[in-house]
């Protein structure tokens, strides 16, 4: 009842979907994530080759979810998806040292898009659960988040498989987005 | 009629100004928020639309295109979602990094739900997949072939045909799910599920055979039966009908009680193609289609007569019982089928039916189209060669039908006829010139009335009243066009050097053409003049009965006149070789016979749309012809002079083998090429400097060091699945014709390459690959020759050079397999249907024409009487103006 409530009142106000880009390397757990906050459950995933896009239901809002392939053929396509993105989460697998710094080059990259200027920034430390894995702390650091100017950014640590700070994360993208209406 | 008026209409509104940039302009839309798929659908079609009419998109522009389609996949709507897969896969191609979508069409074809477009996601997913990621997507596929939807297992099983032809190895893994699907309830499915199985089996004979057996009983569906009717046709057509062959035949008869008509139908039609079908055989199939005939569909009725006319022109006999039945659809209210009925009937009718015939096709020639009408008029060509007496007839209803309206293929249809029926009938000269005259009275076809005046000027002055032509061919002269004028001249002066009496008044004629506005009329008839007043003249140059060969003269003047260096000298005529008219006749002859069962088939075709006709025709040149062009265009064996002939394919290989060779021998007048036809069936291999090491492994001849191997002519490289052909050139002297057996070897240097990228590897090492031996024999310095009237050609040779040899020829179980050895070993064609033989015959005479090699006429009898305890004696009788060729010719038989 309360959904088609809030449904009737979306669309009175003309409230439209919000839409976000899911970005990293291959195997950060991208599309996990998507799945989990779909449909909370853990799925069994491929590399993705190309994309998933999917609608994500969340506090009464819609979020229009697109989760582009990390493969080091697929990301010079990222940059077809840009146009009128709200907000990036960007997903960074806390237990791969060894590329982390690859990964950091990638993020900046592409902030420096004139089309995403405006799009907010959450980073998800994930793959807590592991062992070895590194703390929020080190991947910020490592990520050199705290030098980013003009940037709505935030950080959070979580593990899409047991979904420890997910909901978060969720929550401070509810909260700007809002905000910036 | 009305609907596609309409249709036209609604076209006009939506894509009457279409413009691609506009339309890429339009597709922005898809990069908006949110989607409007209404909008978003039409801006789909119109980019299909335009992708259908060829408009040419470049890589950058169907790129973008591409990826602003992509951002439609966040939309449910349904039908904008088949709008998507369509696009793709037709963008596919042309756009780049379109496997950017192979994670959402897994998707779509994963979910559970009971979507509608499953089936579109797995064919569009296998439009972008190639070939080396087929592994990736293998898993959704195997479980898409075995899915209990039937549309979906046959998206899967139609897609995985397409990816067969790219990744042969992977699909052929699928086997076993292909299997599972054969079984499915979808009747499509079981269809799809056979056509694939066959693709992976195709080269394994006995796994198809096992195949078809396994499957004749027990499919649902009648697509599938069909299918299995089709396969078991093309092994009978590969394989003599014995042993295994045997079973399929009765598989196919058993199809013939089949309830589905479809079944039947293609059932019964296979039996009919059958080589050396025996009209015990045949029964039960022409019975079916009998049945067909008296059936309410016009369809059925149209197959059936359709088969039965195709089988009259081998077995007229098989189908003599039908024409009853036949005889009530010439009033069919379909013209198709009734023109069918009557030509099938011409072609089985006895002569007293002719007459109850041909006034039955004078009521209905009016009604049908050209095409028809053209197929009518070539039975009742070959009718009336078929019983002379019917000449008076036939002609009548030939020259009526030339009085009506007709395009110029009809016209000249008909008068091929009128002129093949003089040039076999004689007494029927007098008749036919007349009509032909009336008829270039008033004929708009220049073609037609030049052909009439010079058949008339060939001919004519040898009937018994010649002058009543003269003034049909001077009002001509009077009254035509120059290209009529200048052929009525040369026409006229025929009579007058073939008739004494005329030629003073002829002479008249002539001068007042002097006067003729046209240059061409003009010199012709000063030219004939001149030749008139002195008797020698006349008899060099219109008497004469030799003439160049022209399709040699025309390649001969066409080389002249593109060499420049050539040209700085006058062109040397005595190089083309002269043959007789006689020759030329029996060549064109051999063309006309050849082609005339081509069109009589591609004529059904044609009249629904104009194209197969064409290419058709292009198929109707013969190989020769096309083997001499091929040849010509290679220098050294252009030096090598004028194709003589050309044996039939040989092949070397099996077909399953690596690499597939196959060898045609053409005979020159001073040298032997052995022509090459290899393939590389490897796609991971490339050959370079192929060449073929041929060796003479067994003679038995003392002189065969006359046979000089000249030279090879390889091939630079051989790429997977692209023929090349290799020449190998032995010198012979102009009388010697030995008969050899070679070995060959095939030499080459193979290098590995990348078959996804087509990449080579510089690394090569030499290799060989030995090929089976090879026959040079007798009946290979054989060329087919044409002639009608064997008794005539017989006695005109005479006796003088005659040989005969008596043979044993134990090996042959049957008449009709000792025919086929006797035509193969001697190279001759057989005449007058000599070939067929009776089931149940014991003896049989066959009757073989030929050109000897050097252009030696020469004409054989063979007479066979079998038995089945001493297998079949041949009486061979060879006559021949050469002594030397009846000899050789008569120890060919081995």
């Amino acid at each position: 009842m309360g959904q088609i409530f809030s449904g009737l009142l979306n669309r009175l106000w003309g409230s439209k979907e919000v839409r976000i880009l899911i970005l990293g390397l291959d195997g950060a757990g991208k599309t996990t994530i998507l799945y989990r906050l779909q449909i909370g459950e853990v799925v069994t995933t491929i590399p993705t080759i190309g994309f998933n896009v999917e609608t994500v239901n969340y506090k009464n809002i819609k979020f229009q979810v697109w989760d582009l392939g990390g493969q080091t053929s697929i990301r010079p396509y990222w940059r077809c998806y840009y146009t009128n993105t709200d907000a990036i989460i960007y997903v960074v697998d806390s237990v791969d040292k060894d590329r982390i710094a690859t990964s950091k080059e990638e993020l900046i990259a592409m902030l420096d898009e004139e089309e995403l200027k405006d799009a907010a920034l959450l980073v998800f430390a994930n793959k807590q659960d592991m062992e070895g894995a590194m703390s929020v702390m080190d991947v910020s650091n490592a990520l050199g988040l705290s030098l980013l100017k003009n940037r709505t950014w935030t950080i959070f640590k979580c593990s899409a498989v047991t979904g420890e700070g997910l909901t978060e994360g969720m929550d401070w993208l509810v909260n700007t987005i809002e905000g910036k209406k | 009629m009305m609907m596609q008026k309409k249709d036209e209409d609604t076209d006009g509104d939506m894509f009457q100004r279409i413009d691609k940039s506009t339309v890429l302009q339009e597709a922005r839309a898809f990069n908006e928020y949110p989607i409007n798929p209404k909008k978003c659908q039409q801006i789909l079609t119109k980019i299909l639309y335009l992708l259908a009419h060829s408009e040419v998109f470049a890589t950058a522009e169907a790129t973008e295109t591409f990826f602003s389609i992509t951002k439609l996949f966040q939309s449910k709507d349904i039908p904008l979602r088949q709008m998507v897969y369509l696009t793709i896969k037709e963008l596919s191609t042309i756009a780049e990094d379109v496997i950017m979508v192979t994670s959402s069409l897994v998707k779509d074809i994963n979910s559970t739900s009971e979507t509608i477009y499953r089936a579109n996601a797995i064919r569009a997913l296998c439009k972008i997949t190639d070939s080396s990621m087929l592994q990736s997507i293998e898993r959704f596929l195997k479980q898409a072939i075995v899915d209990k939807n039937p549309s979906v297992a046959s998206a899967a099983l139609v897609s995985s045909h397409h990816l067969f032809n790219k990744n042969k190895e992977v699909v052929k893994r699928w086997i076993n799910e292909v299997q599972e699907a054969a079984n499915s309830r979808g009747l499509a499915t079981q269809y799809h599920a056979v056509g694939l199985m066959y693709l992976i089996k195709q080269h394994d004979r006995m796994a198809v055979i096992k195949m078809i057996q396994n499957y004749s009983s027990g499919l649902r569906s009648p697509y599938a039966y069909c299918m299995l009717v089709r396969y078991i046709a093309k092994i009978l057509d590969e394989e003599d009908i014995d042993g295994n062959a045997r079973g399929l035949y009765e598989i196919l008869e058993g199809f013939l009680r089949h309830k589905n008509d479809m079944i039947v139908y293609e059932a019964a039609r296979a039996i009919c193609n059958m080589k050396n079908v025996t009209s015990k055989e045949l029964y039960p199939a022409v019975s079916a289609l009998q049945l067909m005939l008296v059936n309410p569909k016009v369809s059925l009725r149209f197959a059936a007569i359709r088969t039965l006319n195709k089988l009259s022109l081998t077995h007229p006999q098989a189908i003599v019982s039908c024409n009853l039945d036949i005889e009530n659809l010439i009033t069919d209210s379909n013209r198709s089928i009734a023109t069918f009925a009557i030509t099938t009937l011409l072609k089985t009718g006895n002569e007293a039916s002719v007459d109850r015939l041909m006034k039955q096709i004078s009521g209905f020639m009016s009604e049908i189209a050209d095409e028809f009408k053209i197929i009518v008029v070539d039975a009742i060509r070959a009718l009336c060669l078929k019983f002379p007496q019917k000449q008076t007839m036939m002609l009548n209803f030939l020259a009526s039908i030339l009085r009506d309206e007709g395009g110029y293929e009809y016209k000249k249809a008909i008068v091929d006829a009128i002129f093949d029926i003089v040039q076999s009938i004689p007494e029927s000269r007098e008749f036919a010139f007349s009509y032909l005259c009336e008829f270039i009275e008033d004929c708009e076809f220049t073609k037609l009335s030049v052909r009439i005046l010079h058949l008339l000027g060939a001919e004519g002055p040898e009937v018994s009243q010649p002058s009543q032509y003269i003034r049909y061919i001077y009002n001509r002269i009077i009254l035509e066009n120059s290209t009529i004028r200048a052929a009525a001249t040369s026409a006229l002066a025929k009579f007058a050097i073939k008739i004494p009496e005329l030629r003073e008044r002829i002479k008249v004629l002539l001068t007042r053409c002097l006067e003729d506005v046209d240059d061409e009329v003009r010199d012709r008839a000063s030219l004939y003049l001149r030749i008139l007043d002195d008797e020698e003249l006349c008899k060099k140059y219109i008497v004469n009965e030799n003439t160049y060969s022209l399709n040699y003269l025309e390649s001969s003047l066409q080389e002249y006149l593109e060499d420049e260096a050539l040209r700085k000298t006058a062109f040397d005529i005595s190089k083309v070789p002269i043959i007789t008219k006689a020759q030329e006749k029996s060549e064109q002859l051999r063309i006309k016979t050849k082609t005339a069962g081509i069109l009589a088939s591609s004529a059904m075709n044609s009249a629904r749309e104009p194209s197969p006709k064409k290419s058709a025709m292009a198929e109707s040149i013969d190989p020769q012809q096309q083997y001499a062009m091929e040849m010509e265009a290679i220098p050294q064996l252009a030096a090598l002079g004028k194709l003589f002939t050309s044996s039939t394919l040989t092949p070397l290989t099996e077909l399953e083998t690596e690499y597939v060779v196959g060898c045609v021998k053409h005979i020159f007048q001073e040298a032997i090429v052995f022509q090459f036809n290899v393939r590389n069936t490897l796609n991971d291999s490339v050959l370079e400097n192929v060449s073929i090491v041929m060796d003479i492994a067994s003679q038995d001849d003392e002189n065969i060091d006359l046979l000089q191997p000249l030279y090879c002519i390889p091939c630079n490289q051989l790429l997977y699945d692209q023929p090349e052909k290799i020449y190998v050139v032995y010198k012979r002297p102009q009388q010697y014709t030995p008969s050899v057996t070679f070995s060959c070897l095939l030499k080459f240097i193979v290098k590995d390459c990348d078959p996804t990228t087509g990449e080579i590897d510089s690394e090569g090492f030499e290799d060989e690959y030995q090929l089976e031996d090879l026959e040079l024999s007798i009946g290979d310095y054989v060329a087919p020759a044409f002639i009608i009237n064997f008794q005539k050609a017989w006695d005109e040779i005479g006796d003088a050079n005659e040989v005969v040899e008596t043979y044993m020829l134990t090996a042959a179980t049957s008449l009709k397999k000792a025919i086929s050895s006797v035509i193969d070993m001697l190279g001759m064609t057989p005449c007058e249907n000599s070939d067929i033989v009776e089931d149940r015959a014991n003896t049989h005479a066959l009757l073989l024409t030929g050109t000897f090699v050097g252009g030696i006429p020469c004409i054989a009898r063979a007479r066979m009487i079998y038995e089945s305890s001493t297998g079949v004696t041949l009486e061979l009788t060879v006559r021949s103006p050469v002594r030397a060729v009846c000899e050789i010719l008569s120890n060919a038989i081995n």
